[in-house]
């Protein structure tokens, strides 16, 4: 498309915006400028510009550290764990299968449910007391504290997984369907291997599907606040502090700089990462056409 | 993939219907306990959170995880919805919350999407990309000056708190924009033809083509926000106004007895509603997420 015609229908477009535009900048953009501007400041009544202060004793903080780390730590492990299950779902589910109807919607339930519904579940599962250390003392192990020790981590990507993976197996289905039989008939012809076929067919044109997907995954790894914030309160074992937990507790303990900080650089990093992967899309997207 | 044998077949369908089945365990044990009378109730899962009492010498206690009740009982939900008044009123609430948001969040999200999608005007790829990147943004991010807009307006503890971001929410636009951008042009233009303007155009077709689209977000929507915690605990302190998944947050430690039973009527709306609309459903995720 050439620049021209991106101005034309700007009039119409503007009408058809303006609901979202507005409310938009008033609840989300205004916001995170005065979040960006306090970021800057001392916090003092006048507010007076203090450069990059906040960020230096931010980043001096242990506990934001610990934050970050453990935030990037779960997203960075959970989102490709995540990804790798649901596509080998997929690639399962996109067979002929006795009773596919029924194995889907089971998989795709968990992502309609609160999570303060099955809350109890997974207490009664992973507690001190609970079954799974229940069967660990069956078979004469030693029980473990799920989740006041490095477990515990594990245990909230379980729950992750559990309520994620069915909308991406969802994502990955269509992709799937979208490939031409063709082009597996040609390359299986031609003598390509299966792991060859996964690799260079599948992967390749289903990447347009892997970025919705990583996006969607994303979003949902930061959701998981909610779980762990339910199971083990504001001040969780150290591994499950996460960066929604420190920014809580400063906005309850009134330290706004520290907040707004952290934000933006939590805006930063996701920022960067959201860039990194359009570029990647693009080069893709030329590739396959 | 087309020669497959019967026998790999029932295989590979047995482990995937074990694993299914294992994906509804939560559920359905939330379900079937629902059902358990309190005193069994007590009697299984008294044990947890008490993690202190170290064994004394004798064998180790644990839960009892108990799928199928002895004895089946609907005295749970009577206490529930019946000798509550608190629980129903919180159910209403939530009700009052999620309803408006969905609505609106549906209806001017798919209105900017389709400027985005099929309108062209200068900066639109860029304003697109700020939507997005609001929408990975967790809560928290902005919460503080949230909360100084939310009280510069007086709505602190005021239900607009929750509803006024919830409708304007970039979900619902980033969404419909990736669903509307797979209608083809050629369906527009020929109502151009015929003199459609492009409210007509928007209101005619693009979205009786989008409904599976508007169904997937709804769903959607109705989840996320039915599933809220952290909003209404921090701009809802009126215990009035709260919805039930503030109440459920706290009978979990307390009232285990009927926890089961509020825990299911919570969830039997969200699931019910995905029951009824699945293909519309599992046909908006797929039509969002494939890329033209």
């Amino acid at each position: 498309m050439s620049k021209g015609r991106l101005r034309g229908d700007g009039f119409v477009a503007a009408i058809f915006l303006a609901p979202s535009l507005i409310g938009f900048s008033m609840l989300y953009l205004l916001p995170f400028l005065i979040g960006l501007y306090e970021s800057f400041t001392d916090g003092t009544p006048g507010g007076s510009i203090v450069g990059l202060e906040n960020y230096i004793e931010l980043l001096r903080s242990g506990s934001f550290r610990k934050a970050a780390q453990n935030t990037l730590l779960f997203t960075g492990i959970g989102v490709p764990i995540l990804i790798a299950l649901s596509l080998t779902l997929a690639v399962l589910l996109n067979r002929v299968l006795y009773f596919r109807g029924w194995i889907r919607t089971s998989i795709m339930l968990p992502l309609v449910v609160p999570v303060v519904s099955v809350v109890t579940v997974w207490q009664i599962l992973f507690d001190w007391n609970g079954s799974l250390n229940a069967w660990f003392d069956r078979v004469g192990r030693a029980r473990v504290d799920w989740m006041q020790s490095y477990w515990s981590m594990s245990i909230i990507a379980v729950m992750y997984v559990w309520k994620n993976i069915g909308y991406n197996m969802i994502l990955f289905l269509a992709g799937l369907q979208s490939i031409p039989r063709d082009y597996y008939e040609t390359a299986s012809l031609e003598g390509a291997g299966r792991l060859y076929r996964f690799r260079h067919i599948t992967l390749v044109y289903l990447s347009p599907t892997m970025f919705f997907v990583l996006l969607i995954s994303v979003i949902n790894s930061f959701k998981v606040f909610r779980e762990t914030y339910l199971l083990a309160g504001d001040y969780p074992y150290d591994r499950l502090y996460m960066l929604q937990h420190y920014m809580n507790n400063m906005f309850f303990s009134l330290n706004v700089q520290k907040l707004t900080a952290a934000a933006t650089l939590m805006f930063g990093c996701i920022l960067l990462l959201v860039s990194g992967l359009l570029r990647v899309e693009r080069q893709f997207r030329e590739f396959t056409d | 993939m087309a020669h497959q044998t019967r026998l790999s077949r029932l295989l590979l369908s047995l482990a995937l219907g074990a694993f299914a089945a294992a994906m509804l365990f939560p559920i359905a044990f939330t379900v079937l306990n629902s059902f358990m009378t309190e005193e069994e109730i007590g009697r299984n899962y008294d044990l947890l959170g008490k993690m202190a009492e170290a064994p004394a010498g004798g064998q180790a206690a644990f839960v009892n995880l108990k799928l199928l009740p002895d004895w089946l009982t609907i005295r749970q939900y009577a206490q529930v919805l019946i000798l509550s008044p608190k629980f129903l009123r919180m159910f209403w609430n939530s009700i009052a919350l999620v309803l408006p948001i969905v609505a609106g969040q549906t209806l001017i999200g798919s209105l900017a999407a389709y400027a985005f999608a099929k309108l062209r005007f200068w900066g639109r790829d860029q304003l697109f990309l700020v939507y997005v990147m609001t929408m990975l943004m967790p809560f928290q991010v902005t919460l503080v000056p949230n909360y100084l807009i939310m009280d510069r307006l007086g709505l602190m503890d005021h239900e607009l708190a929750i509803i006024l971001p919830g409708i304007f929410g970039a979900f619902g636009v980033f969404m419909m924009r990736q669903f509307m951008s797979h209608i083809p042009y050629a369906l527009m233009e020929a109502a151009k033809m015929d003199g459609a303007g492009h409210g007509i155009i928007f209101a005619r077709i693009l979205l009786p083509l989008a409904k599976p689209g508007l169904a997937a977000l709804a769903v959607l929507l109705f989840v996320d926000y039915w599933n809220m915690v952290e909003q209404p605990l921090i701009f809802l302190q009126d215990a009035a106004k709260q919805p039930l998944s503030l109440f459920l947050a706290q009978i979990n430690q307390s009232a285990r007895g009927v926890g089961f039973a509020a825990s299911a009527l919570y969830m039997a709306p969200m699931v019910l509603l995905f029951l009824y609309a699945e293909s519309y459903f599992v046909e908006g995720i797929q039509q969002s997420g494939i890329k033209g």
